[in-house]
């Protein structure tokens, strides 16, 4: 996709936005681990497993296709 | 419907929390700041119209099935699924992948080698300017009233969910698309598709994992389903198709198979511009026969978080949802179960990811249907009727401008719509009027090298015009749908589906008896054209795991095993 303009590959952006999502979704679980929120299940606390693995394939992708890192 | 639903929805359905607000701003902050820094990129009208001509197999597939996956798609079927059950997903299954191969396969190389920028710039390539100003036109004007309808429909359904007031939702949302389109072209309607493609399916994959763990898996699901509504069958795909009286769509397999597998589905897939664009976008005929193909295999699996939520509310929501035409105060209409399950399961953070799939989806939709708009309005409209000679860079701010005055024309509508409420499920209807005939004509047209330009223009226009008249007569005198729906049975999408086949059926008839009667074009103009002229590279060289015809092959496959699961 880069060969003709030298763009910054889609899949950065996407691992930029699943890092700061997972972030932010791992934390407010975590904050809400002792009073979780009255929805179905909470007790599972979804929010902490699901925003780490958000978190761990956001900072994949990033790592990954990162524009310092050359192909 | 939609205005019926705000008026009467009992309080917002789900309330955010600052790290939700959070989630949404940055999503808006990210497409921005993207559609700013590929701005630098989109110099020609390659780059701006087509994205460079440089997108991997990968991204072009991914946006190829994400222009088609907007939030009112998944809430729309969402709702569909609560309605009719399993039988919703026959629009992702055999009213997808069969074209999407077909696409791939058979059609991709004459769109992809004769360099078109469109499907009205194939027609034009292949019949001439008056089948192509048809095709152009008439797409300009649906595509720009779709957007219109779906930017008030959405804003809606943020006030109803949300209690977002209807003005703030559609000005933010449609500046911030008009901004990054304008200033970035298709690379940046691509690059937005593709991130709303994770968002969609992390955003949603929460609601099936969680649901079918309350109800200890599909036979759990199912045997509340039976509980809830006794007597009906939600969860079967084909067995309740042998009658129309035995299935709550008023569906018969023949509909299923021939009305939407073999016309509409590939009259969408195959000619709709929106869509096919983003294909047009690959950087070789190799990408470009892939892309539907990879698209493919995500497109089956969208029933995973469209279907599947539709079937836990049947089987997990204490009340029982019901049509948009008969709410009542106090009560939630089919169109709201994704939501509902979503905020069942989904507290602070994981919420607001979930509505920022909804918005991504709407914006990256929207962002389709202006970037679809200004290429035809440029190329096929503009370029050879009003200004035939100018730079490209003319070209380019031609399609620059049209993006904002398209947005502007979608506000104009989605405020037409808020004031007659009807106008929308026209709009929608009209849509369905081009796409069953255009597929006849582009089809023949490929594979049939005596097809003539006056065949070409008066099937189309018999087609779209045969379609107009069933609409017509089934709407005025419900007596019609037993004609051409086959049974008094048949509910709007069934009428859809036979509407669809006999339209595609007339421009057949027409294209075929005017060749007969009318003079061929030399062969030397149609070559790269037609299938008997044009010279598809082979692939004996390529092993056979990069093969597009093999990957098209497993796909089938794969339906195939999903309709006998699921029979």
């Amino acid at each position: 996709m880069t060969e003709k303009h030298h763009i910054i590959q889609v899949w950065f952006f996407v691992g930029v936005l699943l890092l700061v999502y997972g972030f932010l979704i791992f934390a407010s679980g975590l904050a809400e681990w002792s009073h979780p929120p009255s929805t179905v299940l909470a007790e599972l606390h979804a929010p902490v497993w699901w925003g780490g693995l958000l978190f761990i394939l956001g900072l994949t992708y990033c790592i990954k296709f990162s524009p310092a890192r050359k192909s | 419907m939609i205005a019926m639903m705000a008026s009467t929805a009992p309080t917002t359905l789900v309330h955010l929390s600052a790290v939700d607000l959070g989630i949404i701003a940055f999503y808006f902050a990210l497409v921005l700041g993207i559609g700013f820094y590929l701005k630098r990129f989109a110099k020609t009208g390659e780059d701006f119209f087509l994205a460079g001509r440089e997108m991997t197999a990968w991204v072009a597939g991914l946006a190829f099935v994400s222009a088609n996956l907007g939030s009112l798609e998944l809430l729309g079927w969402a709702g569909s699924a609560y309605q009719y059950g399993i039988l919703a997903a026959h629009w992702y299954w055999i009213g997808a992948i069969p074209a999407m191969v077909f696409l791939g396969i058979v059609m991709m190389p004459f769109y992809y080698i004769s360099k078109t920028h469109s499907v009205p710039g194939y027609l034009q390539l292949r019949y001439g300017s008056a089948a192509s100003a048809l095709s152009a036109v008439t797409f300009a004007i649906m595509t720009i009233l779709m957007s219109g309808v779906n930017m008030y429909a959405m804003a809606v359904v943020m006030k109803v969910v949300l209690g977002w007031n209807i003005n703030f939702s559609i000005w933010v949302s449609s500046l911030t698309v008009g901004i990054y389109v304008a200033a970035g072209g298709l690379f940046s309607a691509i690059f937005n598709e593709v991130l709303q493609f994770f968002l969609i399916w992390f955003g949603a994959l929460l609601i099936p994992i969680l649901g079918l763990i309350e109800t200890g898996g599909w036979k759990g699901m199912v045997a509340r389903i039976q509980q809830n509504f006794p007597g009906q069958d939600y969860t079967h795909a084909w067995s309740t198709l042998g009658r129309f009286q035995d299935n709550p769509m008023g569906m018969h397999w023949t509909g299923i198979v021939f009305g939407l597998g073999a016309v509409q589905a590939m009259g969408y897939w195959t000619t709709d511009f929106l869509v096919v664009q983003r294909v047009l976008s690959a950087k070789d005929i190799r990408s470009a026969k892939m892309a539907p193909i990879i698209g493919s295999f995500f497109k089956m699996a969208v029933p995973l978080i469209v279907i599947l939520p539709g079937l836990l509310g049947l089987a997990v929501l204490p009340m029982h949802l019901v049509p948009a035409s008969s709410l009542q105060p106090g009560q939630y209409s089919y169109n709201e179960v994704l939501p509902l399950m979503l905020a069942r399961y989904c507290g602070p953070g994981l919420l607001g990811l979930g509505i920022t799939a909804l918005v991504a989806g709407f914006m990256a939709g929207m962002a389709g249907n202006v970037s679809a708009f200004a290429t035809v309005w440029t190329y096929d409209i503009y370029r050879p009727f009003l200004r035939k000679t100018a730079p490209d860079q003319h070209y380019v701010s031609m399609g620059r401008w049209c993006t904002l005055i398209g947005l502007f024309v979608s506000i104009g509508t989605a405020y037409l719509a808020m004031g007659f409420a009807s106008i929308m499920d026209y709009v929608q209807a009209l849509f369905g009027f081009f796409i069953a005939p255009l597929f006849g004509t582009v089809l023949l047209g490929m594979l049939w090298k005596r097809v003539s330009r006056a065949a070409g223009f008066w099937g189309l226009l018999a087609g779209t015009l045969s379609s107009v008249t069933m609409f017509t007569l089934m709407k005025l005198d419900h007596r019609w749908v037993r004609v051409f729906a086959l049974s008094p049975n048949a509910q709007g999408l069934a009428q859809d589906m036979y509407q669809a086949l006999w339209s595609c059926v007339t421009c057949v008839v027409v294209t075929v008896l005017v060749t007969l009667v009318t003079k061929p074009r030399p062969d030397e103009e149609l070559k790269g054209l037609v299938y008997a002229l044009t010279e598809v590279a082979r692939e004996e060289h390529t092993s056979f795991l990069h093969r597009p015809m093999f990957w098209g092959v497993a796909a089938l496959a794969v339906l195939v095993v999903l309709q006998i699961i699921f029979w």
